[in-house]
């Protein structure tokens, strides 16, 4: 039956995406435009950073601290300088003077600790892979030989790796102010009310392991000056936020300093970060008076790209009998690791408002309690806090259906928000201003097929099937959309979060459109294009994106968060709306009619009720021209626009998933997986569908094969690719996927971004369904990633826990 | 990551092969493709002086059907290996473990001599190569001689190839009538070494076991022969396996027998398992082998 309908949903998107003719009267939003970007960034035929040369370039390769925490007490890089071809070594002392202290932009709380952070080591290294020393050289191959001869003395401290001992009295400190970074209280409602009396309380504690970003293309950077002004090409998200925190950090002036991220090749929110290498490369650069270049090696990303995730959830449920949930409370510890870096203590925080997830509720209590150790540095990944409280919440809402014996579709369905409710404020305090739970709920269950499976479940179960079979469900939403300013402002984030555009007729007809998103493989170029096409009625062709360059897009707030469409992208039709008011006065003075009489449609502007018009095009030729202009009309047809939302919006949707587990291995299959979607209004659908894709990959991935694993020396194990598991298509199922659409009412064009969905709503799912095929063994949890011998020693292959228990029976009353 | 400097040495004939191998001692490193060796260089885990690359000398890259065996020269790769159709007729165990090395870009570069002479009990083939008792038959200056699998993984990473020997090739003895076979890898991606794999040849007379062979991989610092499984195969009459493909009822005496998989092994510890855990899996991996390959 599944394969039926696969087969109904693929000749369906074949369809869609094979839509080339115009649909629905003309529109460009909304139809299945293959990228033009996807030529040159798949080809490889463009500009990556590693692949700029400038004349008499150097090469720079970091040496990197093999001690999670020691002091340092010599350095000695003479040796280096006399190696062949080396034109400087530095050590961290050497640098002391000017190289500053990276930055942190979120100070999230009153007692937040900020840490000196040295971009090289001087004193004190406190994680693997700092750096403490530096060569350059006139080729990478020498700088990387000479990196062997410095000689470093290392005065062992301990290392700090578990947060929970972290906090205990008496401990190795990472830093002299102690081990606590932060701790930040949330609530709403009586949580004490809640819980008092309730009949049913959840309570479990949910690990978040570390996870190491892979962005397909490494970090990059080049730094290059003519004595006056600098340019500092990054493979980053994020070029001007970099251009402003750089100019602060460094001391080098705003306006002498230009960046640009060419095409970057990934981010995932590895790229949202201000980096050592790019601030060092910017002084060796002025220290040397040569362009300088650095790039990671993949062993070398791994150690010292920001990593995500790595909390400690512990959730607590309390609810009624027939399920409805009273209050959650939450109580997180969040791995800062050794400093903190860009927005490192506000990723748990961007989850706070998301642990009550799509239901209603009396009350909701959250602590959350940032921890040093000597580890790398956390940030943003994908999702960045709200996979981490999806996840808790979605597994704690599976546990509370099991414990009442309900179908855990039930449980959701009792709890939350129904349509007729929207808008609806949460007891987090946000305002979900649309959504439709019921009908992408429905429509994922009848795709997935959902009975028969149930009913397949429990025949396995009946025969003692060693392979046995589950069903995860994950009903999600997420905030997106970062973010109204004013919100920024109230959580203490160093800055707005508006976005801006600039649209441009040229004198020929074609339209430039100056974006400050910063995509890094999203299609912004495409999905703007199509906005603006329909905006100002011109062929899609007609329109370039111009990106990513602080001195041809000044203004932005770059790309994370899924915000660049639910931002920039109405930045973009806001811009287009003040071109087409431009150019109707400009229409209305040549055809002597007035404003009010003017209509645009199809990229003309006529006289109501005549054949008398004047294209767009003509029009910008007009203005170009500049002979006959309305009194006070410049001779442009351009416009800027800023867009700052009122409020976040709420992606949503459904997510199913069914896994076999062998229980004599541990070994789990997908069996199928189908996730409904409702992002809202689609510009794309092409595009939308590969960030689904994407995203349900990357949070499967974090279910069943990712982790960073540090030593009990603090040591990082995984940093080739053979230890740090990445699945390809190869280990992934076909996905079906499918949409419903409840436009957003927060924007114009009724988006809600779709970057993070994927991998917010797929993590849970999965794990839900692992667990849920293990039931009938005791098995109530299993810790991520979910490996095969995890299982089997879960499923107490291993002798230290119990085998079958039986038919799925709750374990009685909780409490 | 970035190599450190090496000569690069191609030699063009199997002579100069030879001697260039013998000149350079221990210094040197034979080049067959790569796929092993450039990422220990790459790490830096690798030092050698000089990189002696086989990949253009004449006669190494082919398939020979020699009546008692297939000759399987050292340069083959594993796309060609397991496309060949004398592999595949004759020694097919070979085919079907060659088919799970890594992903289709490897193959299509990685050789089957490189492999085997990197003598990494996580590769598939060496555990092919015990089960079958290939020969590998090696040149030096002072001429060729054969090695019998058994002898030729000394230890990890140490293939029984002296300093300036080459390996040609590997004879793969045919083993006759009445034998099936089966390669079972269990990874963790598809492009993941073996956590354990087994390799396993099985000759059935009437619904018995007459003979088995057993190789495991990354079972120990070696590939290992696991020959006590194979003696408690000896004679076994599997239970008729149920619908479901386990054996339903009564203790199946193949599972019993296979509980033996694991003896005489000693499993590494890495992040993918513990050895306890690789013991179970070398037991239950051994069932479903045995039972894949006819019995």
């Amino acid at each position: 039956m599944t394969e039926q309908l696969d087969a109904g949903l693929v000749a369906r998107q074949i369809a869609e995406s094979g839509r080339l003719g115009a649909p629905d009267g003309g529109h460009e939003v909304g139809r299945a435009r293959r990228r033009k970007e996807d030529a040159r960034l798949i080809t490889g035929r463009t500009t990556w950073t590693d692949n700029i040369q400038l004349p008499g370039m150097l090469y720079v390769a970091f040496l990197r601290s093999p001690m999670a925490h020691a002091r340092i007490t010599r350095v000695d890089v003479s040796a280096a300088r006399a190696q062949p071809g080396v034109v400087a070594a530095y050590s961290g002392r050497d640098v002391a003077g000017e190289q500053g202290s990276l930055p942190c932009a979120w100070p999230v709380s009153e007692d937040v600790v900020i840490p000196d952070h040295p971009p090289m080591a001087v004193d004190e290294v406190r994680y693997v892979g700092e750096a403490v020393a530096c060569v350059v050289a006139t080729d990478r191959y020498r700088a990387a030989d000479a990196l062997e001869s410095i000689e470093v003395d290392y005065e062992p401290l301990e290392a700090v790796l578990d947060m929970t001992e972290a906090l205990a009295e008496g401990g190795p400190k990472v830093h002299e102010t102690g081990n606590q970074a932060f701790t930040w209280k949330f609530s709403g409602g009586d949580i004490e009310a809640a819980f008092r009396d309730a009949p049913v309380v959840i309570d479990r504690t949910y690990v978040q392991q570390r996870l190491i970003p892979t962005a397909m293309e490494p970090r990059a950077v080049v730094a290059t000056t003519d004595g006056g002004a600098f340019t500092l090409y990054s493979a980053t998200q994020i070029p001007h936020v970099l251009r402003v925190m750089l100019a602060l950090t460094t001391g080098i002036p705003e306006h002498r300093l230009r960046v640009i991220a060419p095409d970057v090749g990934g981010g995932f929110g590895s790229k949202l970060q201000v980096t050592a290498e790019e601030v060092l490369c910017l002084l060796l650069t002025r220290r040397l008076g040569k362009p300088v270049k650095w790039t990671e090696s993949r062993s070398e990303g791994n150690m010292t790209v920001h990593h995500g995730r790595d909390q400690i959830q512990r959730i607590s449920v309390a609810a009624d009998r027939d399920g409805r949930i009273r209050g959650v409370r939450v109580d997180l510890l969040a791995d800062m690791g050794a400093y903190l870096m860009l927005v490192t203590p506000g990723i748990p925080i961007l989850g706070a408002f998301m642990y009550n997830g799509i239901y209603k509720m009396d009350a909701y209590d959250f602590t959350c309690t940032g921890v040093f150790t000597t580890k790398m540095p956390t940030d943003a990944y994908r999702g960045a806090g709200r996979p981490e409280a999806t996840f808790a919440i979605e597994r704690a809402v599976d546990e509370l259906a099991h414990e009442l014996n309900l179908d855990p579709i039930e449980v959701r369905r009792r709890n939350w928000i129904t349509h007729q409710e929207f808008p609806y404020t949460t007891i987090a305090g946000l305002t979900y201003d649309s959504g439709n739970y019921e009908a992408a709920t429905d429509r994922a269950l009848a795709l997935f097929g959902y009975d028969k499976l149930r009913a397949e479940q429990a025949d396995r179960r009946d025969r003692r099937d060693p392979v046995q079979l589950g069903i995860g469900v994950s009903t999600y939403t997420e905030m997106c959309g970062l973010a109204p300013s004013r919100v920024l402002g109230s959580l203490s984030y160093g800055a707005g979060g508006w976005e801006h555009a600039t649209v441009r007729m040229l004198p020929t007809g074609k339209v430039e459109v100056v974006t400050g998103t910063s995509p890094h493989g999203q299609g912004h170029e495409t999905a703007w294009s199509q906005i603006v096409a329909d905006a100002l009625g011109v062929p899609f062709d007609d329109v370039s994106v111009l990106h990513g360059d602080t001195a041809i897009a000044p203004r932005g707030m770059d790309t994370y968060g899924s915000r660049s469409l639910v931002v920039g992208g109405v930045a973009v039709l806001r811009a287009c709306e003040k071109v087409r008011d431009k150019a109707r006065n400009l229409a209305a003075h040549l055809l002597e009619a007035a404003p009010g009489d003017i209509e645009f449609a199809a990229g003309e502007f006529r006289v109501r009720g005549t054949s008398e018009g004047r294209t767009i095009q003509e029009l910008a030729l007009a203005a170009f021209a500049a002979h006959d202009l309305p009194e006070g009309f410049e001779p442009r047809l351009d416009a800027d626009a800023t867009f700052d939302p009122e409020n976040f919006s709420f992606p949503h949707g459904t997510h199913l998933c069914a896994v076999e587990v062998d229980t004599e291995t541990g070994a789990v299959r997908i069996r199928s997986y189908v996730a409904v979607d409702d992002v809202g209004s689609v510009v794309n659908p092409l595009i939308v569908e590969g960030q689904v894709h994407g995203g349900i990959a990357q949070g499967i991935a974090q279910a069943l094969f990712e982790e960073a694993v540090y030593d009990t020396e603090g040591n990082l194990l995984t940093t080739t690719m053979a230890d740090y598991l990445i699945p390809s298509a190869a280990d992934l199922p076909e996905f079906v996927t499918d949409r419903t659409e409840t436009p957003a009412t927060s924007n114009p064009l009724g988006v809600k971004g779709v970057g993070e969905a994927g991998t917010i709503a797929s993590t849970p799912a999965v794990v839900n369904a692992i667990v849920d095929a293990l039931r009938p063994y005791g098995v109530r949890d299993v810790a991520m990633p979910c490996t095969p011998e995890r299982i089997w020693r879960a499923l107490g292959g291993d002798g230290a826990a119990a085998g079958w228990a039986g038919p799925t029976e709750p374990e009685g009353g909780a409490r | 990551m970035i190599p450190a400097a090496f000569d690069y040495i191609r030699p063009a004939s199997l002579d100069e092969a030879c001697h260039v191998l013998d000149d350079a001692g221990e210094e040197a490193k034979v080049l067959a493709g790569g796929q092993s060796l450039l990422p220990l260089l790459r790490l830096r885990l690798a030092y050698p002086a000089a990189l002696v690359d086989l990949g253009r000398l004449p006669g190494l890259r082919r398939v020979e059907d020699r009546g008692d065996h297939v000759f399987i020269g050292a340069l083959t790769t594993h796309d060609e290996v397991l496309r060949s159709p004398v592999v595949r007729g004759h020694v097919p165990l070979v085919a079907l473990a060659a088919a799970t090395v890594a992903d289709p870009a490897v193959r299509h570069r990685g050789t089957f001599g490189g492999s085997l002479a990197h003598a990494d009990p996580a590769g598939d083939l060496p555990a092919v190569a015990l089960a079958l008792d290939c020969v590998f038959v090696a040149r030096s200056a002072g001429g060729e001689r054969e090695i019998p699998a058994a002898e030729f993984f000394v230890d990890y990473l140490e293939p029984a190839l002296r300093p300036g020997e080459v390996l040609l090739g590997v004879r793969v003895p045919k083993l006759g009538e009445g034998w099936g076979f089966h390669y079972e890898k269990f990874h963790r991606t598809a492009q993941a070494w073996a956590v354990v794999g087994v390799a396993a040849a099985v000759r059935t007379v009437g619904g018995s076991i007459e003979e088995a062979r057993i190789g495991l991989t990354n079972m120990g610092p070696t590939p290992v022969r696991a020959r006590a499984v194979e003696a408690a195969l000896r004679g076994v009459t599997p239970a008729r396996p149920n619908g479901n493909g386990a054996a339903g009822g009564s203790r199946d005496p193949l599972r019993d027998a296979c509980g033996e998989a694991a003896e005489g092994t000693a499993p590494p510890v890495d992040l993918h398992a513990r050895p306890d855990y690789r013991r179970h899996l070398a037991r239950v991996l051994t069932y479903r082998a045995v039972r894949a390959a006819g019995a």
